[in-house]
């Protein structure tokens, strides 16, 4: 029995590592900066041996996730990794496969989107693939992406689930930054993901026709099915997520709270920024005031209860958006969680806050700025904005 | 109807081949085939042409299925021994 | 081979859409009944495929999966290498042969990039192209595979414009230039020609690819009876020329007794009327006579130079 290691990984190292645990049946993926590194070393695991998988070298993101479907659909079990582009290339088989309710897992290594072309990290990406019925779980460090990595398998296999799992992290800022990573044993991996068993597969002893036409007699039944299954399966990814940390002594949630005791505004963050945000917090707790911190760990589904929970009770809340929704009310975080609180009785003031465009690097005094906005706005209780740019030089936005 | 309960698994259709209790037969508008059997020679060429596999092969003849067969004429079009004609659908068999 | 010796299964039930006489049904049929046992089967959106799955009816007995319409081969790929891998891990006992079925625009067009990549890959499938010319489901709109001359919806026999004004694509030499064992074209009009190539595809060790011409009544503007009479003519006029490619090799399968002039293909289609009135074009039909007649010579020369 191999014992837990300390490995320095970068994002991507881990999240291969992780893949290598979990024994996938079948790999198929198409390389792009910043996600290299995974389909790398995957390669790598399968030509030493390491990995028993078949690995397709697809020839686009397009086939690589068709490819998958394909593979998923034989019961076996499978994994993708892409980013930005690639990703949008995929956007057509996206919802494939979470309407065939399909169980892949894919890494994706948050970046922009052209145009201009810009390999550096934003959430433009997986933030515009929000409604293909996929789950979606944003990390902070090379240490998450390798626990949940591990977690998004047991998640999409489950039987009350069953669907396809992206699990992200921010390019080159995760993707390529090397840290410490406590690994687990092969067997405790194996131990917390038993071999998956697939529900209908493509069979020859049970033929089962998948990927029907839905006539508008059927369509919205088979639809509304879907949306039960993803809504419920928030309670599902709760459970696996505390016997996780409960195996291995870890502490995660699908919202984690930083210095929220007495906090009377609150930045909500998702992914990488966290880090950044949170010492922007202690910075201010410092000076006394009541500033404190949310990171919200699973975008899909929203776990809307969970969050009216968090935020009530406080004056305003700054939302980070790693993107923008282009002509409407920032980032589709920010008009979210807006929805979500709309209907509370007390609910806090809400600004969106897109930063970090492009690899646009925010830094504490972003965040001090925008806490410094937040308490104001909390004071004078009127919110003016609906958002503003962080990072960005010119009128009307958070300078660089 | 079935609900969004009851309606199988992400529409997947787990009854292989269960069109078959679907009619066709009233696709056909005018005329439908009819074989004569004494002119046959269960050559099975109209088995093997028919797109709808409206033509039943038994142990030693050809019988057409009128709950299937669209009536589009390629079996008395192809039959070389003239044993399929497309008879008006009032006619008797 | 005889005809009675195929088997009687129907893996594609009847109860299905598809108009009378459609040249996909007669195809698919047949194309079924070269297999012992089901295949798998990855379907490219199409007439075929929408015919075949109204929901809540599906004319399949074979398992059988449609994820999109450019995708085909990837699927394959994905069902093949899956496969494999259960195999090798002990949770499959048997080889199922993996069947891909996409139509002309399925794969001469938008489902190119993934049929190539996955034919360079090498996985072990055989891919079927049922090509009537045309992007049928659509409502008859041209296609790489659509004829020179032939009306569509987006190639129509204008005042000015008299149908497709570019030639076919060739296919076939896009396939067999990525040397895979065996790839051949079959018309449903010469039965045990199709499932004698069909055994040679299923028995292939790799990919395997065959082009079947599918005659379209509501496409190509021919009354239905005549489906298997023009799968004929094409093979007889060399409009569509039947041959294999086995390891590189060129065999020419159905050699006309008296190759025919393409008009006797021609006339009777309503998608080339134009060509016959108001007044006849001689200009086009010559042209299209000469290409036909010098792809036919290509074809007899290929067959030449790599006979053994
Ligand atoms: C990405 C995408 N673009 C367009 C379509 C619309 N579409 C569906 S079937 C089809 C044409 C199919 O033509 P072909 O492959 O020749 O099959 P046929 O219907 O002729 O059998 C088209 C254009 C689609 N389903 N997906
Ligand atoms: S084609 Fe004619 S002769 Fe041949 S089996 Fe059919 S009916 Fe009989
Ligand atoms: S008329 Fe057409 S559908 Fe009917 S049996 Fe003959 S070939 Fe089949
Ligand atoms: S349009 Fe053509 S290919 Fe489509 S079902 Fe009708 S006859 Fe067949
Ligand atoms: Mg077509």
């Amino acid at each position: 029995m191999m014992a837990r290691k300390v490995l320095a990984l970068n994002g991507d190292e881990a999240a291969a590592y992780a893949v290598k645990q979990c024994k996938p049946d079948v790999i198929a993926a198409y390389p792009i900066t910043p996600q290299t590194i995974i389909v790398e070393r995957l390669s790598d695991f399968v030509a030493d041996g390491e990995l028993d998988a078949e690995f397709i070298s697809a020839e686009s993101e397009h086939s690589a996730l068709s490819a998958c479907i394909g593979a998923s659909a034989m019961g076996a079990r499978t994994y993708t990794a892409t980013a930005s582009q690639g990703l949008a290339l995929m956007y057509e088989m996206l919802f494939v496969a979470s309407s065939f309710r399909l169980p892949i897992v894919m890494s994706v290594a948050n970046r922009a989107l052209n145009s201009p072309l810009n390999i550096w990290n934003d959430m433009s990406d997986t933030m515009g693939a929000r409604d293909c019925g996929w789950i979606q779980i944003y990390n902070e460090n090379a240490q998450e992406v390798y626990d949940f990595t591990i977690q998004s398998f047991r998640i999409a296999e489950d039987h009350r689930v069953l669907l396809p799992v992206m699990v992200c992290h921010d390019g080159f800022v995760v993707s390529h930054s090397t840290e410490g990573v406590e690994t687990l044993s092969d067997s405790e991996v194996d131990s917390f993901l038993p071999p998956r068993t697939p529900v209908y597969p493509l069979d020859v002893e049970n033929p089962v026709t998948i990927g029907c036409v839905g006539v508008p007699e059927y369509y919205p039944e088979i639809k509304y099915q879907q949306e039960v299954a993803t809504k419920k399966s928030i309670q599902t990814i709760k459970e696996i997520i505390n016997e996780f940390n409960e195996s291995f002594g870890r502490n995660y949630d699908i919202i984690e709270k930083y210095q929220m005791d007495g906090a009377e505004v609150a930045l909500l963050t998702i992914g990488s920024a966290s880090g950044t945000a949170k010492d922007a917090v202690d910075e201010m707790r410092a000076e006394g005031k009541p500033v404190g911190l949310l990171k919200l760990r699973l975008f899909r589904p929203l776990p809307v209860e969970d969050l009216r929970k968090a935020l009530s009770g406080l004056k305003a809340v700054g939302v980070i958006d790693r993107h923008i929704s282009f002509g409407s009310m920032g980032g589709a975080l920010n008009m979210e969680v807006r929805a979500a609180l709309y209907e509370m009785r007390e609910r806090p003031h809400v600004m969106g806050f897109p930063a970090g465009l492009g690899g646009r690097d925010i830094r504490v005094e972003h965040f001090i700025k925008i806490t410094e906005e937040l308490l104001r706005i909390a004071e004078r209780d009127v919110l003016e904005e609906d958002y503003r740019v962080v990072g960005c030089r010119g009128p009307g936005c958070i300078g660089p | 109807m079935k609900t969004w309960e009851e309606v199988p698994f992400a529409g997947y259709i787990l009854e292989p081949g269960n069109a078959e209790s679907y009619r066709t037969g009233d696709w056909r508008s005018r005329q439908k085939p009819v074989i004569n059997q004494e002119k046959c020679t269960f050559c099975l060429l109209c088995w093997i042409y028919c797109p709808d596999g409206a033509i039943t092969r038994r142990e030693s003849k050809v019988e057409i299925d009128y709950y299937h067969c669209k009536g589009c004429g390629i079996c008395a079009y192809e039959c070389p021994s003239g044993a399929i004609r497309m008879k008006s659908e009032a006619e008797e068999a | 081979m005889a005809l009675k010796s195929l088997p009687l299964h129907e893996y594609l039930s009847s109860g299905h859409r598809l108009c009378a006489g459609c040249g996909e049904g007669v195809t698919i049929r047949q194309i079924l009944k070269s297999f012992d046992e089901p295949p798998i089967i990855c379907n490219a959106t199409s007439c075929l495929e929408v015919s075949t799955t109204p929901f809540p009816y599906t004319s399949w007995r074979t398992p059988w999966i449609h994820p999109a319409f450019e995708c085909t081969g990837a699927v394959a790929a994905g069902v093949e290498a899956a496969q494999k891998a259960l195999i090798r891990k002990g949770r499959k006992k048997k080889w199922d042969v993996v069947l891909a079925l996409a139509g002309d625009g399925g794969t001469y067009d938008i489902g190119l990039q993934s049929l190539s990549g996955a034919l360079e890959r090498g996985h072990k499938f055989v891919y079927v192209c049922y090509t009537n010319d045309a992007y049928m489901n659509t409502g008859i709109q041209r296609s790489g595979a659509t004829p020179r001359a032939a009306w569509t919806t987006t190639s129509p026999a204008g005042k000015v414009i008299p149908g497709k004004t570019e030639w076919q694509k060739d296919l076939m030499k896009i396939v067999v230039a990525h040397d895979i064992p065996y790839a051949a074209t079959v018309s449903p009009s010469y039965p045990m020609d199709l499932q004698r190539k069909m055994k040679k595809a299923i028995q292939a060790d790799g990919p395997s690819f065959i082009l079947a011409l599918t005659p379209c009544p509501r496409g190509w503007r021919t009354p239905p009876y005549l489906t298997i009479e023009l799968g004929r003519l094409a093979v007889q006029t060399c409009m569509f020329p039947l041959y294999e490619v086995e390891n590189g090799q060129y065999k020419i399968t159905m050699k006309p007794k008296r190759k025919l002039p393409v008009e006797y293909y021609l006339r009777p289609q309503g998608r080339f009327r134009h060509l016959f009135t108001p007044k006849t074009r001689h200009d086009i039909i010559n042209a299209i006579q000469a290409y036909v007649d010098k792809k036919w010579q290509e074809i007899q020369k290929l067959e030449q130079l790599t006979q053994q």
